[in-house]
C-alpha cells in the first residue's frame, strides 16, 4: 500500500487526523482514487451563498447546532478569499461559528481560494466525497461572499440557500438574473432589523411576477437570535430542486473540471510568461494548455 | 504556511492577535483565526481539522503557565508533534526558558516587529525543507529568540 492508500484506509476507519491530511492533499491538487465500495452515497451537501456581511457564517453556526442536536455528524468547508497579490489569506469564519468547536461530531475546515491550483470547485467535489465516505453525513459548504453571477456552487451542492440581508439595494436587485433563480430557498437574515421585512417582500413580489411556479420560498430569520432556524431547516429538507437544474449542474461541473485541467497544467507558468512577453497569443496559450491532460 | 492563531483561556483581548493575523496574511500566509476563549482541547482539534503547520498562541492573562504546556501535550498526544508552536502577548522573561522546554519555538512580546515574526516563519520554512525539526514533539532545543 502506498502512503496515500494507508491514510485513506485509516481515515475511512475513523481517524480524524488522517482525514484532515487527505483533505490537504486534495486541496493541493492531488487525486484520490476511491473504490466504489468505499464511497458513501447517503449524504447531503448544503451550499450557503450570498453577498459579504449578510451573516452566512453565523447562520452556518446555527445549522451545525441544529444537526448536531439531532445526532448528525456535520462537516463544514468554509471558503474565504485569498489575496491575489501575496497569496495570503485570513480565514475567520470560525469566529462566528461558536458551535464549530464543540465536539467530536463537528468537523470544520477553512479553505482559501488560492490553495487550489485547479480552482476550488474541483477540489470541493472530491473533498465532499471523501468526507461523506468517512461518515460525515451532512456537509455544509459556505462560499465566499459572492455576487449575482457566481453560480459555481450549483456544481457541487444538492441544496442551495441564498442568504440576503437588509439594506442591500432596491427591488431591481431582486429582479436580476443569476444565483437567485437557482436557489432552493432564499433566506433574509437579520429579521430583527426593520428593513429586513421590506427586503423579503421585495424578493417575494419579484418572484410573483415570474411565469414559473417553481420559485423558491422566501423566509425571514435571525441567525443571531436563533429565530426561524427550525422552519428554515424544514423548508430545506422539503424543497425539491427543479429538474432543469440538473443540466445546469452538469454544465457547471464540466466547467469546473475544465478550469482544473487548465490550471493544474505544468505548462501554466511558462504559458503566462510567454503571453506576457508577447511571444504567443492568448489563443495559442489556451491551445497549449488544453492539449495537456492530467492522467 | 497554514497557521492557526488562537486565544486560549479567559483573556478577552485580541487586538494583538488580530494585528499579527493580518500581518501574516500580508506576508503570504494562510491564517485561521479561532476567536476568543478557546479551551486547549478546542485548539488542538482546530489545528487537527485545519491540518495547520503552525500554531500561534496569544495570551495576556498570565495563564500561559498552565495553558501552553497543556496545549503542547494535547498536540503531542494526538499525533501532531510536527506542529510548530509560537507565543505572543505578555510572557514574563523568567518564564521563557520553561516555555521553550515545553516545545515553544519563539516568543514575541510587546514591541515585536512584524518583520521579525515573518523572518521567523521564513526561517522555519527553510528548516522544514532541510528536514530540521520545528515541531512541538521533536525537540532539538532550537528556538528563534
Amino acid at each position: 500500500m502506498t502512503g496515500k492508500e494507508k491514510l485513506l484506509q485509516s481515515a475511512l476507519e475513523g481517524s480524524r487526523r488522517d482525514l484532515s491530511r487527505l483533505l490537504t492533499m486534495i486541496e493541493k491538487g492531488e487525486e484520490l482514487a476511491m473504490s466504489k465500495g468505499e464511497e458513501n452515497l447517503d449524504y447531503m451537501i448544503l451550499g450557503i451563498t450570498g453577498p459579504p456581511g449578510v451573516g452566512k457564517s453565523t447562520l452556518v453556526g446555527r445549522i451545525i447546532s441544529y444537526w448536531k442536536d439531532r445526532g448528525k455528524k456535520v462537516a463544514v468547508l468554509a471558503i474565504d478569499p485569498s489575496s491575489p497579490r501575496t497569496g495570503g489569506a485570513l480565514l475567520g469564519d470560525r469566529v462566528r461559528m461558536d458551535s464549530a468547536n464543540s465536539g467530536e461530531g463537528v468537523f470544520v475546515r477553512s479553505l482559501s481560494t488560492r490553495g487550489n491550483p485547479g480552482g476550488i470547485s474541483a477540489s470541493l467535489m472530491a473533498m465532499s466525497k471523501l468526507l461523506a465516505s468517512c461518515g460525515w453525513e451532512k456537509i455544509i459548504i459556505e462560499t465566499v461572499g459572492s455576487g449575482q453571477s457566481e453560480i459555481k456552487i450549483v456544481a457541487f451542492a444538492d441544496k442551495i440557500v441564498l442568504v440576503d440581508g437588509p439594506d442591500r439595494g432596491d427591488i431591481i436587485q431582486a429582479e436580476k438574473a443569476g444565483i437567485i433563480e437557482l436557489a432552493d430557498l432564499v433566506v433574509v437574515n437579520k429579521s430583527d432589523v426593520p428593513s429586513a421585512l421590506k427586503v423579503a417582500e421585495n424578493i417575494r413580489s419579484a418572484f410573483s411576477f415570474s411565469n414559473e411556479n417553481d420559485s423558491p420560498e422566501v423566509l425571514l430569520v435571525s441567525a443571531e437570535r436563533n429565530d426561524g432556524i427550525e422552519e428554515m431547516m424544514q423548508l430545506i429538507q422539503s424543497s425539491e430542486s427543479p429538474l432543469w437544474r440538473s443540466r445546469i449542474k452538469i454544465r457547471e461541473r464540466l466547467l469546473s473540471l475544465w478550469d482544473h485541467r487548465l490550471m493544474s497544467s505544468p505548462m501554466l507558468n511558462q504559458v503566462i510568461d510567454d503571453i506576457e512577453t508577447g511571444s504567443i497569443s492568448l489563443e495559442d496559450g489556451l491551445d497549449i494548455l488544453s492539449g495537456w491532460k492530467n492522467e | 504556511m497554514k497557521i492557526v492563531m488562537a486565544k486560549p483561556g479567559l483573556d478577552g483581548h485580541d487586538r494583538g492577535a488580530k494585528v499579527i493575523a493580518r500581518a501574516l496574511r500580508d506576508g503570504g500566509h494562510e491564517v485561521v483565526y479561532t476567536g476568543l476563549r478557546r479551551t486547549p482541547e478546542e485548539i488542538s482539534r482546530i489545528v487537527m481539522d485545519e491540518d495547520a503547520t503552525a500554531l500561534g498562541l496569544s495570551t495576556l492573562s498570565g495563564a500561559h503557565d498552565v495553558l501552553v504546556p497543556r496545549i503542547c501535550e494535547l498536540l503531542r498526544e494526538s499525533g501532531m508533534g510536527h506542529v510548530m508552536v509560537f507565543l505572543g502577548g505578555i510572557i514574563p522573561e523568567r518564564d521563557h526558558g520553561k516555555m521553550f522546554l515545553e516545545g515553544v519555538r519563539a516568543i514575541f512580546g510587546p514591541g515585536s516587529k512584524t518583520e521579525d515574526i515573518l523572518a521567523f516563519l521564513e526561517n522555519s520554512e527553510s528548516r522544514i525543507e532541510k528536514n530540521l525539526p520545528i515541531g512541538v514533539f521533536n525537540d532539538d532545543g532550537w528556538h528563534w529568540n
